[in-house]
């Protein structure tokens, strides 16, 4: 393996050997926890492990739940009520499960935009942001698939509109949508196609955070600085780095623990507040609430969707919709390509910074209009968010890199590391 | 990185925006014992708000997740078992191996609704929210809670008396329902219900009683949940603290400070 | 490292260790706890079964825990028959009565008549309606001893319930049983 120079697993008893020599499953956990980490990464550089909690968290949650519900039209409502009241400790699982997918997303958000601050998608890691961003995708997709479970009204409804995005696609979009329904509407074929990939998908998450990990530990962790470690000697990388264990294992599961209380008080006092009222009545085929309301973290995409009104040639505007919002989360994949800057860190971007936080505020009110009914002054609003969401990666991103004066940049980590934190006089490294 | 924070605490407030918009009735903020992280269930006021129930909405409402069982439930209306097993004899219920109605044990669950246009209750205190607002933030919901007892309490305190005919139905003006006419007739009068301990029974403490009777049939295990909250906010508070100090101790070597 | 807070130190260590290791425990319970009965499956271990019409030489079955119990109200004649019956001539001299006591100096309960029934006259039958074979329900008023067959291999029970004749090995268990009053049976 590539990487920053470290100490490598040493067997050193018979039995160590034995086993080394055969499955070096010791050496990997090993080198995976001592990996050599920036000393100068920040509290932004948390949530990584926030995000594995969360896998962890809505697996074991998950796989609880399934023990007690009946993926039946007849049945899944009430089963989901038989959790809620009869299990033992079924309410607790289930508020942990259905929170802990806006934990998830609440954490996703702030990675994928520390990454975007910080360039942490730049070379040479594109893989871990291409696999990311696969990630994101099927985080979305599980999370879709888990809220239609509960067999609610919002449930139902959000599965008709979100299936019928596909019936959208000019030519094939009837048969494509028919073919994921498993017939003409969301009924009992839906409801179990859905269950079955909603516990698979998050096997397959599995699999990619591992290659996600596998990638980042190949290239090394992107810093606040976004100056590389010094990596032609040991002792050299030794000043940039310190071990994952213990001091970012700590560090993180302290930050854990402080997001924990904050999630555990919603949990126990406000379980119901990310939730919607509407899907604690029964899926009723022929009754559609006032209001559809997609989950608070599909909010700015499905602003962007309901963003175009308009026709544009031969193309109509419910298919452009779709486009747009496929292509807002494609155009943030591209995004170690269209950025043309060779800073790598936000930090030493000041126009950069500017564009960023337009973008995280561009965000916020995309959410807040994809949640406001579509009439007024709402689709014109999401559609200027959604001309920024894709200038920002189309256009401001190569365009700054080109012209922007940057501030100068540390010429280590160590020193900017020890910038913040000042050596003790006469003490040597 | 602040800024990150205070986006991610905004993007949770934003979150539940359901029926934002206008048409919205009044609701009025009631002030119920269970509100709050220490808020407790009353068992009298469940055991009274049964009695309204009994007496008066399971005319034509069911509550078909909820089994007479849990009325001795602790942290519910808290009957003794002989009083469950009276209360449960009292009514019929269909039995799918005999086929046919029989009168009900504590280990069924109370009738679907009788009547076809009318909702369930089990869980009508939780598919309803009183407070949405501001601007779709959905701040009043952390200060006020989700309001869905408030809610039901407010439709029944908020006839104005009025009524029109519609398409063959009437129709009651109502200060608190969306649209502000509802087709349920006004369910409550001063005095519909006796109350075996005395308590007050005009429209708006029956209202009130029924209200929270019904919080509990939508969220049976309120009080369990609030007991996890307070422990496991402590216990991470605890082991929050003492991470804090050992990432601190941990750390002073690398950093030097001076 | 300094020397100086060496014991703090570890006693920190310790400390954070060991309330992570308590809260990881607090959390794994539930997940063990979740898969015992549920509320709903509890409230029927112990069922009330009205007997109020129950004639004799007939018999009610009831379902009970997932299965057939048989409630039989037994004639002075199948009390006789039944009590007629030399202990030695059981396959099964155990009274399998979760009910019954051993009488004094005994460290067994056989399975006399008087063991195997509801109440002192004998009246009263009460047994899990599974052929203690294989598991299938014996059919009522049948078979060589004027009590219960079981027709997947033949096996033949008395008027007590209690194994004759046939593969099964042990006679009809009898679950926990009372009466609350005198029209009605607790099972369980």
């Amino acid at each position: 393996m590539a990487g920053i120079p470290h100490d490598h697993y040493e067997p050193k008893t018979g039995v160590e050997k034995w086993l080394h020599e055969r499955l070096p499953v010791v050496s990997l956990v090993y080198d995976t926890l001592m990996i050599p980490t920036p000393k100068n990464l920040n509290w932004m550089w948390i949530w990584g492990i926030v995000l594995t909690f969360c896998l962890a968290l809505q697996i074991i949650t998950g796989i609880i739940l399934v023990m007690h519900y009946t993926p039946h039209v007849d049945l899944a409502f009430d089963s989901v009520e038989h959790i809620m009241r009869d299990v033992n400790g079924g309410w607790a699982f289930r508020y942990l499960h259905a929170n802990g997918a806006s934990l998830f997303f609440i954490a996703v958000y702030a990675h994928i935009f520390r990454g975007l601050y910080y360039g942490s998608y730049k070379s040479p890691r594109e893989i871990t942001w291409i696999v990311g961003m696969l990630i994101y995708l099927m985080m979305m997709a599980t999370g879709f698939l888990g809220y239609v479970l509960p067999w609610g009204q919002m449930s139902f409804w959000g599965a008709t509109v979100i299936t019928g995005l596909f019936g959208a696609i000019p030519g094939v979009g009837g048969i494509l949508q028919e073919w994921l329904l498993g017939g003409p509407a969301v009924d009992n074929a839906t409801l179990n196609r859905f269950f079955s990939l909603h516990y698979l998908l998050p096997f397959v998450i599995v699999g990619l955070v591992a290659v996600h990990i596998w990638a980042f530990h190949t290239t090394g962790n992107n810093n606040p600085t976004g100056v590389e470690v010094r990596r032609k000697s040991k002792a050299e990388a030794a000043k940039d780095t310190v071990p994952f264990w213990p001091y970012y294992v700590i560090k993180d599961l302290f930050a854990l623990v402080v997001i924990l209380v904050i999630f555990m008080a919603v949990v126990g006092f406000m379980p119901n507040y990310l939730g919607h009222p509407d899907n604690y009545i029964p899926a009723n085929a022929l009754v559609t609430p006032a209001h559809i309301v997609p989950e608070w973290y599909y909010l700015p995409f499905y602003a962007i969707l309901r963003a175009i009104t308009f026709d544009v040639l031969f193309l109509d505007a419910k298919f452009l919709g779709v486009l747009a919002m496929f292509g807002a989360i494609a155009v943030m994949a591209l995004a170690p390509w269209t950025d043309t800057s060779p800073v790598r860190s936000g930090r030493y971007r000041p126009m950069f910074k500017i564009a960023f936080w337009i973008l995280g505020f561009d965000f916020m009110l995309l959410m807040w209009c994809g949640a406001q009914p579509a009439e007024g002054l709402i689709p014109l609003i999401s559609l200027l968010g959604a001309i920024y969401w894709f200038a920002y990666f189309l256009v401001i991103l190569p365009v700054l890199g080109w012209t922007e004066k940057t501030l100068p940049v540390p010429e280590t980590i160590e020193a900017d590391f020890d910038a913040h934190y000042p050596p003790k006089s006469g003490s040597a490294k | 990185m602040k800024k990150l924070l205070l986006s991610a605490a905004v993007a949770f407030s934003m979150a539940t925006t359901a029926i934002a918009g206008g048409g919205e009735g009044h609701i009025e903020d009631f002030d119920f014992s269970f509100e709050g992280p220490f808020g407790k269930f009353d068992q009298y006021q469940l055991q009274r708000g049964l009695q309204v129930y009994t007496e008066v909405c399971s005319a034509c409402h069911g509550l078909r997740h909820v089994a007479f069982r849990t009325l001795g439930d602790e942290g519910g209306p808290h009957l003794t078992a002989d009083q469950v097993k009276a209360y449960a004899a009292e009514i019929d219920v269909y039995d799918k191996e005999l086929d046919e109605d029989r009168s009900a044990k504590p280990s069924d669950k109370f009738p679907a609704s009788g009547l076809e246009t009318a909702p369930d209750l089990s869980l009508m205190a939780k598919a309803r929210a009183g407070f949405h607002g501001p601007n779709g933030l959905g701040i009043n919901q952390i200060v006020k809670g989700m309001g869905g007892a408030e809610y039901i309490a407010s439709i029944l305190t908020g006839y104005t008396g009025e009524e029109k005919e519609e398409a063959g139905t009437t129709l009651y003006e109502n200060k608190a329902f969306p649209g502000g006419w509802i087709a349920m007739a006004p369910p409550l009068e001063d005095e519909a219900v006796e109350f075996a301990d005395g308590h007050k029974n005009d429209v708006h403490h029956m209202s009130e009683d029924v209200s929270a009777f019904l919080m509990w049939t939508a969220e049976p295990k309120m009080m369990a949940r609030q007991r996890l909250g307070l422990l496991s906010v402590g216990m991470l508070l605890l082991f929050g603290v003492l991470l804090y100090l050992t990432n601190k101790k941990l750390w002073r070597d690398i950093k030097r400070k001076g | 490292m300094s020397e100086d807070n060496g014991n703090r130190r570890d006693f920190l260590y310790v400390a954070t260790a060991g309330t992570g290791a308590v809260i990881g425990g607090a959390a794994v319970w539930p997940m063990i706890n979740q898969m015992n009965p549920s509320a709903d499956v509890q409230a029927l271990a112990s069922i009330e079964v009205d007997v109020s019409d129950v004639e004799p030489g007939t018999q009610i079955t009831v379902k009970w825990r997932g299965k057939p119990v048989f409630v039989r109200r037994r004639t002075a004649e199948e009390i006789a028959d039944a009590r007629a019956v030399a202990l030695a001539d059981l396959p099964d001299m155990d009274a399998r009565n979760v009910n019954a006591t051993p009488a004094a100096g005994e460290t067994e309960t056989f399975a006399d008549d008087a063991n195997r029934t509801l109440d002192e006259n004998g009246e009263w039958l009460v047994m899990m309606g599974v052929c203690t074979h294989l598991g299938c329900v014996p059919l009522g008023d049948a078979g060589d001893f004027g009590g219960w067959f079981c027709p997947c291999h033949g096996s033949h029970y008395d008027t007590a319930g209690r194994i004759r004749k046939g593969p099964a090995p042990e006679n009809l268990p009898v679950p926990q049983a009372s009466f609350i009053d005198a029209n009605t049976i607790k099972l369980g």
